[in-house]
């Protein structure tokens, strides 16, 4: 039953850019339930409005109509506080350019968030260790992201973005700057890692490597949703998918 | 639909009371301090040629300060020679004059500098702030306050504030001790009053801290107003 909980609602949402003396409609009117502990890709071309409602979803900005909930919570009536304590406790980050903070060492960018949340030093030091572990990056921890590949900076980001165990973890592009295989690599780990912890996953993509290990597919067009589709339906449009190529 | 939906963002907003304590988001300070020294350091370079613009200024001011010193150490002695000696190495002495202040010119001359040298520190940060929004952005989605921000700025701004205008104001005093003692040969170590060179020291390191402190408020005032989703942006 707890499966079926929606942990994202999005509801009737709207966004308008002021573009110089131009304004763009974004958003024109979304609706969407994301089911807790689902693998969710978000598809669609650039420009189709996919970031922004990314952004909406991980509350880093604002709507200019309708409502976000997390959690049941409506992301507009938080204060300052309240969202930085979202940011940190209830969703993790991943992003296209890995964004691992260049100053600090693999484990000082895991154990920042559980910093940020309160925890002692040592517990963060010992479940940030066990989390570079879980991500395969164990004997790394006291390397510098210059000292890290691409696809291993992504494993660094996906510990750190599931230090403060997240109830979701948003991916933009994970796998973007990334080549096919350590792109692969990484799509595996966040799979699995939503199954084994029931993290809800939800990531924008244009890759389509994902759709393979999405529960649920987003396409959005034209800042609507266009169609929804479940892994079931998902066999058959991957296959067209290759066929065209 | 609409009722139960109210319903149910009131029952997280009484939880949310309640919890109200746990929900804070907190950096400790030692470990903001932590965070500076270290951006500090990977920076070295960098912040190096930041300060240097403070050193030089305070060096400046220093060196002015404790010529002076210098100088009323003499008139103090009231022995005729070393005032004579001060009017012909160019200071302007009437015969009732019982010690040197600076000429209008001199302080135009050291505050014009301190200012440059601020304007300079303005810069330098605003540079830096550019360069690290993704770095901001990122701490701000990991759940940083904009206060965590500010006060990682200004700690790094007086950390190096500290020691540039430290280093800055005693190079400036031996130098001036240097100077002098190419004027006048070695009388000047004699007649030197130390506590008034210690005082110039200080009050040249703490005006050059406060300079750098006022450099870096509007820069770290950017940057703590930063919006997240900046460090989502692609291009560089």
């Amino acid at each position: 039953m707890s499966a079926k909980r929606n942990i994202v609602r999005v509801s009737k949402v709207t966004k308008a850019f002021q573009l110089g003396k131009l304004d763009v409609q974004a958003l024109k009117g979304i609706d969407l339930e994301i089911a807790a502990g689902d693998y969710i890709s978000i598809m669609g071309p650039s420009g189709s409005g996919k970031s922004t409602l990314f952004n909406m979803i991980g509350g880093l900005d604002k709507p200019t109509s309708g409502k976000v909930f997390i959690d049941e919570v409506d992301v507009a009536q938080l204060d300052a506080y309240e969202l930085a304590w979202l940011r940190c406790r209830k969703i993790g980050y991943i992003f296209q350019t890995f964004n691992i903070i260049q100053v600090m060492t693999a484990l000082e960018n895991v154990t920042l968030p559980m910093v940020f949340g309160g925890m002692g030093n040592d517990a963060a030091v010992e479940k940030g260790i066990e989390l570079l572990e879980l991500v395969g990056l164990g004997d790394r921890f006291q390397h510098k992201p210059f000292e890290l590949s691409g696809g291993q900076q992504q494993r660094v980001a996906i510990a750190r973005a599931l230090a403060n165990d997240p109830s979701i973890i948003l991916a933009d592009e994970p796998t973007g700057n990334l080549d096919l295989k350590t792109g692969e690599e990484i799509i595996t780990l966040l799979k699995q890692l939503s199954q084994e912890r029931g993290v809800t996953v939800i990531s924008a993509t244009h890759d389509i490597k994902m759709l393979n290990v999405s529960d649920q597919v987003v396409w959005i067009r034209d800042g609507r949703v266009d169609k929804i589709e479940d892994r079931s339906e998902l066999s058959i449009s991957v296959g067209q998918v290759d066929i065209r190529e | 639909m609409s009722a139960a939906v109210n319903g149910k963002t009131n029952i997280s907003k009484e939880l949310k009371k309640a919890e109200g304590i746990n929900r804070l988001v907190v950096l400790p300070f030692k470990k903001s301090v932590e965070i500076a020294y270290k951006s500090i350091k990977v920076r070295f370079f960098r912040s190096l040629i930041t300060t240097m613009s403070l050193v030089l200024a305070v060096s400046f001011l220093s060196f002015v300060s404790v010529t002076n010193d210098v100088a009323n150490g003499f008139l103090a002695t009231q022995n005729p020679d070393l005032r004579q000696a001060l009017v012909r190495s160019g200071y302007d002495i009437a015969p009732e004059d019982t010690s040197v202040g600076s000429s209008p010119k001199q302080k135009w001359i050291i505050v014009l500098s301190l200012l440059v040298c601020v304007v300079g520190i303005v810069n330098a940060q605003l540079m830096a702030v550019t360069e690290r929004f993704r770095e901001i952005g990122t701490m701000k989605c990991l759940g940083a306050l904009d206060r965590f921000v500010l006060r990682l700025f200004l700690l790094e701004a007086s950390m190096q504030g500290l020691v540039g205008s430290v280093v800055g104001a005693v190079a400036g005093a031996i130098f001036a001790i240097i100077n002098n003692f190419i004027r006048f040969g070695t009388v000047v170590f004699v007649e030197l009053a130390l506590l008034d060179v210690l005082f110039s020291i200080l009050l040249a390191s703490l005006i050059g801290c406060f300079l750098s402190l006022v450099g870096v408020f509007y820069p770290a005032l950017v940057a703590a107003r930063m919006q997240p989703v900046e460090a989502m942006r692609v291009e560089q």
